[in-house]
């Protein structure tokens, strides 16, 4: 693991050449520009907000809140995990020509979608303001799920880059994945229509309805999660990391063959 | 101070790269082989002295690319070694690292970057690349829309900034025109006259005679020969001619 983060230093530059890279090549010739990546999510959070509120009846109180909370994080995870799994093919003239760690192209892709990641929470918290929830000093310890997701997140891209390298249909697969994964996570309903019953039990192995429920214990209830639910998440991701870890380990020497 | 012992390297073939999932399982199940492999590199052992020039010389598909990339740590050998000493500059082709939507001053910073400068270094130096590669009122052009020689031009004008312990070039000497071949050649000399060891793949075999210290000639993953520039450089074009 030292090695890996020393190396990254070594690579800074490199690193951060890739990232201004990926963010100039999206904005280029749009008009907003940066702004897009501030204006789609709202946008999605006001069409759900619309049709669950007026359209499904649902009564719950600070429901946009309840809504965005689940949005953001999933949509992260969806669009870093996706960018991530392509990015070794997608830099492929690179890799073939050039020595720098395959892994540094991955981490770029999620530190832009990172970068958009902080940018919806500053939103979000001006929504938390404008819904006239109380700011209390438990919001820091939001930080503690977003540094957890961040982890599972570079996990998760190890493990997609590696298989796509071998087996692109794997992003197929995945597609289908992260849409069976968006309706078990309680992103637009309520949670609690699965108490008592098996399925709330199941919640507690998706990691994301994990964050999710941390976010909206903090925000809308003002509760810190227990000591073991801290513990929880973080040995969650570090697993998911070590995983990924594994398998880019195992089969790095291979990706040469099949790029 | 480079030195490379018994090196092989096999390629996997097959249309390994279209397989899905579901056809994977298959195979693997019928246990028909998946892969068949290819020995691109076939035991190859050889030395250089620091200062030295290598020139590789050999036919098409006889390895040479591969013998760069192994030597440039690209790709690591299936069997045996590698040991270099110093720092490397690959220049194994000559867009690769840049980017097509990207400006050329932008390219230069991302490639330098790739090639291990530090920022300090690349403003310090950008000038004289821009300079040398005669693309001064191209800066904000982007990548894609320069011909291929001034592409070339600037590949070479960035690798050639830095004064590698090792300098590896694959077929990037014989581009552009005239003129800037002539230019490529004299900063060549002078890189190799303040001690740049370099390893050289070109089929300019008039090159390969004038510049080259050393010659390996490589058929088909392996060794034919290594040693004396004019005698391996005559050995071959025989070889070419009688095939």
């Amino acid at each position: 693991m030292k090695q890996y983060l020393k190396r990254l230093e070594q690579y800074q530059y490199v690193f951060s050449e890739l990232v201004k890279r990926d963010f100039n090549k999206r904005y280029k010739r749009s008009v907003l520009g940066i702004l897009w990546s501030m204006l789609a999510p709202l946008f999605q959070l006001l069409v759900m907000s619309f049709v669950f509120k007026r359209v499904f009846g649902s009564s719950m109180e600070h429901y946009t809140i309840y809504l965005f909370s689940g949005q953001l994080v999933f949509n992260y995870f969806k669009e870093a995990t996706n960018n991530g799994m392509s990015s070794i093919i997608s830099n492929a003239g690179i890799i073939t020509k050039v020595t720098v760690p395959k892994y540094l192209f991955l981490i770029s892709k999620i530190m832009a979608a990172s970068i958009n990641f902080v940018l919806t929470l500053a939103i979000f918290f001006l929504f938390v303001a404008v819904d006239k929830i109380a700011f209390t000093w438990k919001f820091i310890l939001i930080l503690y799920p977003t540094g957890c997701l961040l982890i599972l997140t570079i996990g998760a891209g190890l493990i997609l880059s590696a298989l796509y390298v071998f087996f692109k249909d794997i992003q197929y697969l995945y597609d289908i994945f992260t849409l069976a994964l968006m309706y078990f996570t309680p992103i637009f309903y309520d949670v609690h229509i699965f108490d008592g019953s098996l399925t709330a039990k199941l919640l507690y192995l998706n990691p994301l309805f994990l964050y999710i429920d941390y976010i909206r214990s903090i925000v809308l209830a003002g509760v810190i999660p227990s000591f073991t639910l801290h513990l929880y998440i973080l040995f969650y991701s570090l697993f998911v990391l070590r995983i990924g870890m594994w398998i880019y380990k195992k089969y790095n020497y291979m990706f040469l063959y099949y790029i | 101070m480079i030195h490379v012992d018994d090196v092989s390297v096999k390629y996997i073939l097959g249309d390994i790269k279209e397989l899905s999932l579901k056809e994977f399982f298959i195979r693997k199940m019928r246990r028909e082989t998946i892969t068949q492999e290819f020995l691109a590199l076939n035991h190859i052992t050889f030395h250089i002295r620091k200062g030295e020039l290598l020139g590789i010389i050999g036919s098409n598909g006889s390895g040479k690319s591969t013998i760069l990339k192994v030597l440039s740590g690209i790709m690591p050998p299936s069997t045996g070694s590698v040991n270099i000493h110093g720092s490397i500059a690959p220049i194994l082709e000559l867009s690769a690292g840049f980017d097509g939507e990207m400006t050329v001053k932008e390219n230069i910073f991302l490639r330098g970057a790739l090639l291990g400068y530090s920022k300090a270094f690349i403003s310090e130096q950008y000038r004289e690349i821009i300079d040398f590669s005669e693309l001064s009122g191209f800066e904000d052009v982007a990548f894609r829309k320069l011909s291929s020689g001034m592409k070339s031009k600037l590949a070479f004008s960035l690798a050639s900034f830095v004064t590698p312990d090792v300098l590896i070039l694959d077929e990037v000497l014989s581009v552009g025109d005239i003129a800037f071949r002539t230019k490529s050649e004299r900063r060549m000399r002078e890189l190799f006259d303040s001690g740049v060891t370099t390893i050289l793949v070109s089929h300019t075999m008039s090159q390969i005679r004038e510049m080259c210290t050393k010659v390996l000639w490589l058929e088909g993953g392996k060794m034919q020969g290594i040693g004396d520039t004019k005698e391996l450089c005559d050995d071959y074009e025989q070889y070419m001619q009688m095939k």
